[in-house]
């Protein structure tokens, strides 16, 4: 067991966690505003792979990153602009199309690659990493935490400005009121139906980008089925975080940790079929829902269509 | 979580049936068919897109899956596993219970049937094992939806998320299982041991089709007829409809939940027995035919109707086969089938959306 606490392990294991779980904080966030206005996003599974493909093929095409995470978050918007469209506008079963949705962008993704890159399953490069200097110096932590691809401390940065959003700016209030008490907001003269849409686009973004991170950066290539859950992940997230975006990003760790320990307990030479360690992250959920059960809150609107004037 | 907030999340369902379901069967069937239309035209412009030409894909489909006797028998052996899911799912969504986790439950069931089958049948005769078999499959497929069920039951937990969760752990734990537990040392591809041909479930007349049609056929009828003709059925629905009134009307609607989960995830594991007893009769480390999400879509298109989704899983099943052949054919990989059925489900949606403006306007 001595190889488990050698110094490049944990180095090796944390960067890993890192590498994971940031499709899940992101995932976690953006479902987090979308359940604040009152929006169930099941769909988000299907946001992350759209993401995940639109971001590798932008990134391979253009041998740009961030235009990879651009695109990558505009896929998201585009799935995510049929849930505003579907759901929000129109008022239909916010489960059924996410489902919808969700099979859908599996197939389509799938699809699409088959077209493009069955035959040569392209890689991408290495992505570049930003070391901050100073800190990425210190022994194992440095590496493992402090040097990575710009993308991660912008999310980070991310997880606190929206704790501040939440909190202290109107827009908060507006997401708030939407997804617990849509007719007050609508009797404030704010478009329940527009908050609504503008906090699912920005789920879908946020989504999208944590695709496009977990097929360039965590992969370096798109595999159909690749986020293999992380969506969902993402909800259990948002559900247990009872809105503070911090305790997504503790999550996101969590599960990060769980889901590199399968790559690093391997790499360790230890002799355990991947599918005991692939239960990790899932195992966990449940006993973390099993555990905070009674405290994981969602708002009282959530799933509801909002129609002005109907109780 | 405020009961008030579940009660509307889960009556959205795209249609209850009621009093008025008869209105009219010409809407009914214009309902029905025009977003599977829609599908079938959107999906061709997919193919279009794609370099594939839909008319040559589509009649190749509906040869391979229907009109050729040897897909035609495939078609039906598919659609006894899709049927006993569907009639597990139509307990659970009419109890507006949303039992997402039908693959886990599926595998665990089909692990189970294969690892007991070939021990048995050295014991007991035929009949008696597949009995056994399909009711510890039963058992276990209920045993892994009871953590969700108490959860929703106990703190109102939002049991899609749950029922997910224990599905991607079933599946992965179905594998450790082939892999570590109930291995056959003799193969080199990690399986159970094969049960022999003639010791699987009878197949019926000269075809190729098993005796587990039988079984599904009746189970989605008496399912059906539960659900619509006995008090259970009705505490079911009523559940299903208003939590909070049922809680009024004196229901134990904890207890409700729970069996319901059971029941529902009972059935689906009765799908994996009956596939493994009938097609398999081994599982192979990995396999994963996926059906749980899939067999959703069927539901809500018959409008958790029993009798209506034998019709769609006919249809589905024939896209299935058909689209299997076409994958090798045609070169249109087996996702396309993926992509038509969320097609249907966002046709049925919006079509349903527009027949209640509709509807709502003639009554205005």
């Amino acid at each position: 067991m001595d190889v488990l606490l050698t110094q490049s392990f944990l180095t090796s294991l944390i960067f890993g966690a890192v590498t994971a779980g940031m499709p899940l904080l992101l995932a976690g966030l953006g479902e987090q505003i979308s359940e604040k206005a009152g929006v169930l996003n099941i769909g988000i599974e299907g946001m992350m792979l759209f993401g995940a493909y639109c971001g590798f093929v932008a990134a391979y095409y253009s041998d740009s990153f961030w235009l990879g995470y651009l695109c990558g978050g505009l896929g998201g918007m585009v799935v995510a602009g049929l849930v505003a469209l579907l759901c929000i506008r129109l008022g239909l079963n916010q489960i059924v199309i996410g489902i919808s949705l969700t099979i859908g962008f599996e197939g389509l993704t799938a699809l699409l690659h088959y077209v493009q890159f069955s035959k040569t399953y392209p890689r991408l490069s290495p992505a570049p990493i930003l070391a901050i200097p100073g800190l990425a110096d210190v022994p194992v932590l440095g590496r493992a935490l402090f040097a990575h691809n710009p993308l991660v401390y912008l999310a980070v940065i991310l997880t606190f400005f929206l704790g501040w959003l939440f909190r202290k700016s109107y827009v908060g209030l507006n997401l708030e009121s939407a997804g617990s008490k849509p007719a007050a907001l609508d009797a404030a003269g704010v478009s329940v139906l527009a908050t609504r849409s503008a906090a699912v686009l920005t789920t879908g973004f946020l989504a999208g980008v944590g695709g496009a991170y977990m097929a360039n950066v965590g992969a370096g290539l798109f595999v159909p089925f690749m986020t293999n859950g992380a969506g969902f992940i993402g909800i259990v997230l948002a559900m247990l975080a009872r809105g503070r975006p911090v305790w997504v990003l503790f999550g996101a760790a969590l599960f990060g940790i769980s889901l590199a320990m399968t790559t690093a307990l391997q790499v360790a030479g230890i002799n355990i079929p991947t599918d005991v360690v692939q239960m990790l992250p899932f195992a966990m959920v449940m006993l973390v829902l099993v555990i905070f059960a009674r405290h994981s809150v969602l708002p009282p609107a959530l799933g509801l269509p909002y129609v002005r004037g109907e109780r | 979580m405020s009961l008030a907030s579940e009660t509307q999340l889960e009556t959205l369902a795209p249609h209850r049936p009621g009093g008025k379901f008869a209105r009219s069967i010409g809407g009914a069937v214009l309902r029905i068919l025009l977003p599977v239309l829609l599908a079938l035209v959107v999906g061709g412009i997919i193919l279009l897109a794609l370099g594939k030409s839909p008319f040559a894909y589509y009649s190749y489909v509906l040869e391979r899956g229907l009109f050729n006797w040897i897909g035609f028998q495939a078609t039906l052996t598919r659609m006894v596993p899709l049927l006993l899911m569907a009639a597990g799912l139509i307990v659970a969504f009419r109890a507006g219970i949303w039992n997402l986790g039908g693959d886990g439950q599926f595998l665990l069931a089909a692990v189970v049937t294969a690892a007991l089958a070939p021990a048995l049948i050295q014991v007991m005769p035929r009949s008696l094992m597949i009995v056994c078999c399909i009711v510890a499959s039963v058992a276990v497929g209920a045993i892994w939806a009871l953590l969700p069920a108490l959860l929703k039951a106990r703190y109102g937990v939002n049991e899609i998320i749950t029922s997910l969760m224990m599905s991607f752990l079933g599946i992965s734990f179905a594998n450790v299982l082939v892999k570590l537990v109930f291995r056959d040392p003799t193969t080199t591809v990690p399986q159970t041991p094969d049960l022999p041909v003639e010791d699987r479930l009878p197949r019926l007349f000269d075809t190729t089709v098993h005796a587990g049609i039988l079984i599904a056929l009746a189970v989605i009828v008496l399912v059906h007829l539960m659900m619509t003709r006995t008090a259970f059925g009705l505490k079911l629905q009523i559940v299903g409809a208003n939590p909070r009134a049922a809680v009024h009307a004196g229901l134990n609607v904890a207890w409700l939940t729970v069996a319901t989960f059971a029941l529902s995830a009972g059935l689906i594991g009765m799908a994996g027995s009956v596939e493994i007893l009938g097609v398999w009769g081994t599982v192979r480390a990995d396999w994963n035919p996926a059906y749980g999400m899939i067999v959703v879509p069927l539901v809500f298109l018959a409008r958790f109707n029993g009798i209506g989704v034998i019709g769609f899983t006919l249809f589905f099943a024939v896209l299935m086969i058909g689209g299997e052949s076409a994958a090798r054919r045609i070169g249109v990989p087996q996702h396309y089938v993926l992509v038509l059925v969320a097609l249907l489900l966002l046709f049925l949606a919006l079509v349903e959306y527009l027949d209640q403006r509709w509807r709502k306007r003639v009554k205005d």
